[in-house]
């Protein structure tokens, strides 16, 4: 089975060596993807989710065990595994169409002519509904058009595996709510494998197929696996009150406030 | 500024109807309001200093216009070196020149020496900045080496290189190249953890990464070493011609000191402040046009 899977992690364990004292933050991961797959990874702060997506980035090198993308191990970050962070992280002195340019003219330099980059840069800010903002800087829009943007990066780099760290984490409930139907829409059409962190229950019920719950730390592991068994295309009016969506979000609920509760208060 | 209310005014007693009074008066208040703004904000900005001055000038001359007084009084700098003062542009040969002449060969020594160490400084900055044992290594030297005086530098330099011209640009250099250096570094090691996960994601090659991301994300901590580096030379530049001679500020100075024309000094002063003043300026405006967008983050 683990061989047929798209993402695999592998009895990953992590440690940092934080001046001369090692600290366990994961231990014993095990998590297969499929292609197309939509995984939300859910847990309370510090339990080392993000850990968990930066070594699927590469951006954190593995202790024990392993991350196979595509059969192959990761041991560096690569546009394969794109990454939309949390705060962003546009570079200001560019502007939008730049900063995905900068990220299309990396991958595709060598595969893509001139004129293709530049209409492959123009079709991922169209994908995400920001053409019209193309000349501007990162700080002259908003923080909801900026993860946008970042997700137009990401998207621009056709990953294997598509890495988002609480992207939404730091929006407002509305502009929340627009950008999680807007990622619905592109993952219908593109039907990319995605991996996401957040802490935010309906958000991982609504768009996962399965739900990652994960223990707390130090030495956090995957708790349980919910699969979430609605049908796509989902309407958040329409599942809001349907038997299998209140089942899902009852059974998160139960597994990070009952049974898993965070073990530093209002951390 | 009673201006805006005395357009408004003439309208309600005898006019025509209420509806034109009110579409002559709408267009009309906010030019005029605007130009009374746009005065008083110039008023506000220009007023004190000029204020300032006066008051400066009039203690002055009260202070030194008794007879016996060591300094001469601006009435009698006015008198002594008028000539000084209104054409800065003559030219008799020599070192006998107009102020324009000397400040500009003193600015030509900084332009080489500030630009010598405004490349050294920013690769060096870069490299204390990008590398933890280059900085372990050579912090603790630039550290100290930073705290020389000026003027300090400059028998050693003598002393090296043997002739005046070199040893005054490398005087200039010396000064101005350690806050270059420090501010870059410092720029470096700030970059956010997020730029750089971008361009390991997107796997930039180093010279790349050097100028995608590096470069103008210091951009702003650069500029700010050039600022501090650019005002110092200039402090160097003075002094070090005071003891080398020829044409400069600097010498000028030394020079009217020798021949007792304290007043020519006064207005070698005034020239040496407003140069610097004007290099500072410059540079800080690059720097904002440089890294426009980069601050508003």
């Amino acid at each position: 089975m683990s061989s047929r899977a798209y993402l695999s992690i592998e009895n990953l364990g992590v440690t940092f060596d934080a001046g001369g004292r090692a600290s366990e933050v994961l231990r014993g991961v095990d998590l297969t993807v499929d292609q197309g797959e939509f995984i939300s990874i859910i847990g309370h702060s510090g339990c080392g989710k993000s850990t968990l997506l930066n070594v699927v980035a590469g951006l954190i090198p593995v202790s024990m065990g392993a991350v196979i993308v595509d059969k192959r191990a990761v041991d560096a970050p690569g546009p394969d595994r794109a990454v939309v962070f949390q705060n962003h992280s546009l570079l200001p002195w560019l502007t939008v169409y730049e900063n995905v340019r900068l990220a299309v003219d990396k991958v595709f330099r060598g595969a893509k002519s001139r004129a293709e980059r530049h209409e492959w840069t123009l079709h991922n800010l169209a994908l995400v509904q920001m053409l019209h903002a193309k000349d501007k800087k990162p700080a002259e829009i908003s923080g909801g058009m900026k993860q946008r943007v970042g997700l137009a990066r990401a998207l621009a780099m056709e990953p294997k595996v598509l890495l988002l760290d609480e992207p939404f984490g730091a929006l407002d409930a509305l502009t929340r709510a627009n950008l999680q139907d807007s990622l619905m829409e592109i993952h219908a059409k593109l039907g990319n494998t995605v991996l996401m962190i957040t802490h935010d229950v309906d958000e991982a019920v609504l768009l996962s197929d399965r739900i990652v719950m994960m223990t707390n730390g130090p030495a956090a592991g995957v708790g349980e696996v919910l699969r979430v068994d609605l049908a796509r295309p989902r309407n958040r009016v329409e599942v809001d009150g349907q038997a299998a969506y209140l089942a899902a979000r009852h059974a998160v609920i139960e597994f990070l406030y009952a049974r898993h509760q965070g073990l530093r208060p209002a951390a | 500024m009673s201006l805006p209310a005395m357009s408004l005014e003439p309208a309600p007693p005898d006019a025509p109807s209420v509806q034109r009074a009110e579409i002559v008066a709408l267009p009309r208040r906010p030019v005029a309001g605007r130009a009374a703004r746009v005065a008083k904000a110039v008023a506000g900005q220009v007023l004190p200093p000029l204020v300032t001055l006066a008051v400066i000038m009039l203690l002055w001359q009260g202070l030194t216009s008794a007879s016996g007084a060591g300094l001469p009084s601006p009435a009698a700098i006015w008198r002594d070196s008028r000539e000084l003062i209104l054409n800065p542009f003559f030219d008799r040969g020599g070192v006998d020149k107009g102020l324009f002449w000397h400040a500009l060969t003193s600015l030509k020594r900084v332009a080489v020496g500030f630009s010598l160490a405004a490349v050294v400084g920013v690769a060096l900055g870069v490299l204390v900045g990008s590398s933890r044992m280059a900085h372990r290594g050579l912090d603790p030297i630039f550290q100290v080496l930073r705290t020389v005086p000026p003027l300090a530098w400059l028998p050693i330099s003598l002393a090296a290189l043997h002739e005046a011209q070199p040893s005054a640009l490398f005087v200039i250099f010396i000064t101005a190249v350690w806050p270059i250096v420090i501010n870059t570094a410092v720029g470096v090691r700030n970059i956010p953890q997020d730029y750089v996960n971008v361009g390991r994601v997107l796997r930039l090659s180093p010279p790349e990464y050097f100028v995608t991301i590096l470069l103008p994300a210091a951009t702003p901590y650069i500029f700010t070493g050039l600022r501090i580096g650019v005002g110092m030379s200039w402090l160097a530049i003075v002094a070090s011609e005071m003891l080398l001679g020829g044409v400069g500020v600097g010498f000028f100075i030394w020079d009217q000191y020798n021949a007792s024309r304290i007043s020519d000094i006064v207005v070698a002063l005034v020239w040496v402040g407003l140069v610097g003043y004007a290099l500072d300026r410059l540079v800080a405006l690059l720097g904002r046009i440089v890294s426009r967008g980069v601050a508003a983050s």
